[in-house]
């Protein structure tokens, strides 16, 4: 019985091999016509790994054929890992194994754990090494602030930015009588409760995963000038911890949930088969807060003559506004690969700076231009004037409302993402009631400062840079 | 001339075993030593500096009450799983059997949901169950039962085992199949004439002669409630809502993959390893002496 299926197998191997050698042959034939025709060198390739996904990913990969396209010498091979997360985490996974991308974009919160790995090539040296000139000062300061180093230096190039915005449904609106965006908190709840009378089922969405932690807490905490972290939210040290159970999001958290309770607030995610943004399009509900990078999905995807606009995040009354944080992410040149990849690395970071990128890139996206010479030239081509493309601004003047403030300027924690995480499960322990809204708040606090206290402890005798 | 039983050649059984051992080595005792050094070192996530730190890992996790909590969510979703698996599968066993005409459809309609990947086993589950769209939770909303997994970890908890324990029923139903097969019509015919009722036959006869088959499905539902679940696990709740779902492998993967600890994640993957051979030994050594083989 055995031996003919060993026979069998064998035989199958064999037939396999002979495929795979056939294949082989056949490859280094097209090889050798395609090495025989051109006179030029082929050009030399290197990886780009990405985290953005779906509509976003394509306008990547047309962004990619445009650099292709642009000059013969390199050739960019752009690979989506489908988010950020998962961007971090195979890149590290590549790296281990020596297989690392040259080009990874990695998210805002991720910056503290890149500088860190001492795993990059500085972008700075690398663009001033191959003879690039970029004025640093072009970059709008909250947004080169997050990236830059203490000293200021970019050790990674600013891409696609971002900032929380409030989005508002202004038919539902119009029905309790306004005709502007509530400014204040206090007027939210007001509005909230009027619509919920008006006969709303919905009249905002929320989501509490981790994810939401960048819109609910860190902008939040951002425009009130509250601290997430000591040490100017972990810039001055590694030894910075937590802070937001002391700080007034602790209220906010608890007006979220008294609204939750009351009807006024549901809460929409991908798991329930429409996530917040989908909500707010088909004009289910009526108030959401996300990224101005879903301004474009909105446009396209809402519902056939529904009014809607976005406006600057609300703040409690008697607050002085401040700057929201820039979110998005930046480009990292991985260390550890050859130089004719980094020169390819460096005119790929090149053409990603200059004005007429950044306007096919916040055309087609719904990301702000990272320079003011990108914003400049958008401007004066009248982009913002332009019906769908109307509002985006705002993003700008939330960006700008303030110069950045030592905890304004960004958020500089190792391991952010797990402490995201961590927002996650406290929000939902803390929305499906089995703690109080400052327990959660507390534990949130003191599961962040032990990984914190992990990050401090695997990096022993290092400061950021 | 007569057939020899024994190889001639000194070294071709050893080629011929060769095989089975690469394999063993490479897939089990290569990773398990890994982890064995992995779990002792502290190492940053880019793998560029590494410290060697004794025990300090495993005192570390097994003092975190997030551990702690996944090793009641493993037992709690582990035992609910292999309960209702088995005792579902036992019941359908034993209804088919009765069943006079058309046996064989009704068997492999019970066997295929075998064949479905544990993730896609998941996602029915999801969607069945999924607050706003789910069939099944419009009707749990019928019944006034206010249905939300993804806010509920007891929800979540339910929902995880329906959709691991579902899976799993085909597989035993068929081993049950079998042993009700294996079961002596005499004894039952003999039991009947003495006036035992169908219960009482069941309990005293049948379940005791499935004794080997039981306890043989015990072990796999086990291993496969502790170790195969991973798909459904991340298909269907990710380890939430609050961590009230996740399970010891899926802390491994979290801690290891997600957050990037890999020295903690190698310490989980030892301890269970232990766990797994105190199981196997323990089930071997007690549970087995009591089952009677027939």
């Amino acid at each position: 019985m055995r031996k003919p299926l060993v026979k069998a197998t064998q035989e199958g191997m064999k037939s396999m091999s002979i495929i795979k050698h056939g294949l082989a042959a056949f490859a280094a034939g097209t090889l050798g016509v395609a090495l025989a025709l051109p006179a030029a060198a082929a050009p030399v390739k290197f990886d780009f790994w990405f985290g953005l996904s779906g509509d976003l990913a394509r306008v990547v990969d047309t962004l990619c054929k445009n650099f292709n396209a642009s000059q013969s010498d390199y050739e960019v091979v752009c690979t989506s890992q489908g988010n950020y997360d998962a961007t971090l985490q195979n890149t590290i996974a590549a790296f281990r194994a020596g297989k690392q991308p040259t080009v990874v974009q990695v998210y805002d919160v991720g910056t503290a754990t890149m500088m860190l790995s001492g795993a990059y090539y500085p972008a700075d040296k690398l663009m001033e090494e191959n003879g690039y000139k970029i004025d640093y000062s072009d970059y709008f300061p909250g947004i080169a602030r997050y990236y830059a180093t203490s000293k200021g230096e970019m050790l990674s190039f600013p891409f696609n930015s971002s900032t929380a915005l409030m989005y508002w449904n202004k038919d539902a609106f119009a029905k309790i009588g306004k005709t502007e965006a509530p400014k204040t908190w206090e007027e939210v709840g007001a509005d909230l409760q009027a619509m919920k009378d008006a006969g709303y089922e919905c009249p905002m969405a929320i989501n509490i995963s981790a994810n939401e932690s960048w819109q609910l807490m860190e902008q939040f905490s951002a425009i009130h000038n509250q601290p997430i972290a000591t040490k100017s939210n972990g810039y001055d040290g590694l030894d910075a911890r937590l802070a937001v159970n002391k700080t007034k999001f602790v209220q906010y958290v608890g007006d979220l949930k008294k609204w939750y309770d009351a009807g006024l607030i549901k809460i929409k995610s991908k798991d329930l088969g429409q996530d917040m943004v989908q909500a707010f399009a088909s004009g289910t509900c009526q108030v959401i807060l996300t990224s101005v990078g879903d301004h474009g999905t909105v446009g396209k995807t809402h519902k056939e003559g529904m009014n809607w606009d976005v406006a600057e995040l609300p703040v409690y009354a008697g607050t002085e506004r401040k700057n929201s944080l820039v979110g998005g992410a930046s480009l990292w040149v991985l260390s550890g690969k050859p130089a004719e990849e980094y020169k390819g690395a460096a005119a790929f970071l090149n053409f990603i700076h200059d004005p007429k990128t950044a306007l096919f890139w916040s055309t087609n996206t719904g990301y702000i231009p990272v320079a003011k010479s990108g914003f400049d030239y958008m401007k004066s081509n009248g982009f913002y004037d332009k019906a769908p493309y109307k509002g985006r601004e705002t993003a700008i003047a939330s960006l700008t409302a303030s110069e950045p403030t030592e905890i304004t300027r960004g958020i500089r924690l190792g391991n952010f993402t797990q402490i995201r995480a961590e927002f996650g499960t406290q929000m939902q322990a803390i929305f499906a009631n089995k703690v109080s809204v400052q327990d959660g708040l507390d534990t949130l606090v003191k599961n962040g400062d032990a990984i914190l206290d992990r990050f401090q402890q695997t990096y022993p005798n290092k400061t950021l840079p | 001339m007569t057939p020899r039983v024994i190889f001639p050649n000194k070294i071709l059984p050893y080629l011929l075993v060769a095989p089975q051992l690469a394999i063993t080595l490479v897939f089990f005792y290569w990773p398990a030593g890994q982890a064995l050094y992995q779990s002792m070192l502290r190492q940053d996530p880019f793998g560029l500096k590494s410290r060697f730190v004794w025990f300090a890992n495993f005192r570390k996790v097994l003092v975190d009450p997030a551990y702690l909590n996944s090793i009641k969510v493993t037992v709690v979703f582990s035992l609910a799983t292999a309960i209702v698996a088995m005792g579902v599968a036992l019941l359908l066993a034993v209804m088919a059997e009765k069943v006079v005409r058309g046996k064989g459809i009704y068997r492999t309609l019970m066997i295929w949901p075998y064949a479905v990947a544990p993730a896609i086993a998941g996602m029915l589950g999801l969607f069945l169950f999924n607050p706003s769209i789910g069939s099944l939770s419009y009707l749990l909303r019928r019944f006034g039962i206010a249905w939300d997994p993804l806010l509920n970890g007891t929800h979540a908890m339910i929902l995880l085992v329906a959709a691991a324990a579902w899976k799993q029923i085909s597989y035993n139903f068929l081993f049950f199949i079998a042993g009700l097969q294996a079961v002596p019509k005499t004894l039952i015919e003999a039991a009947a004439m003495d006036g035992a009722s169908e219960t009482k036959r069941f309990w005293t006869i049948v379940f005791p002669l499935l004794a080997p088959t039981t306890f043989f499905l015990l072990v796999v539902n086990t291993v496969y409630a502790l170790f195969d679940t991973f798909g459904i696990v991340h298909a269907v709740t990710g380890g939430g809502p609050g961590k009230t779902t996740e399970t010891l492998v899926y802390k491994v993967y979290n801690d290891g993959f997600v957050n990037l600890i890999l020295g903690d994640s190698a310490a989980q993957s030892v301890i269970l390893m232990i766990i797994v051979i105190a199981l196997t030994a323990i089930q071997f050594r007690y549970v087995e002496r009591r089952v009677h083989y027939g």
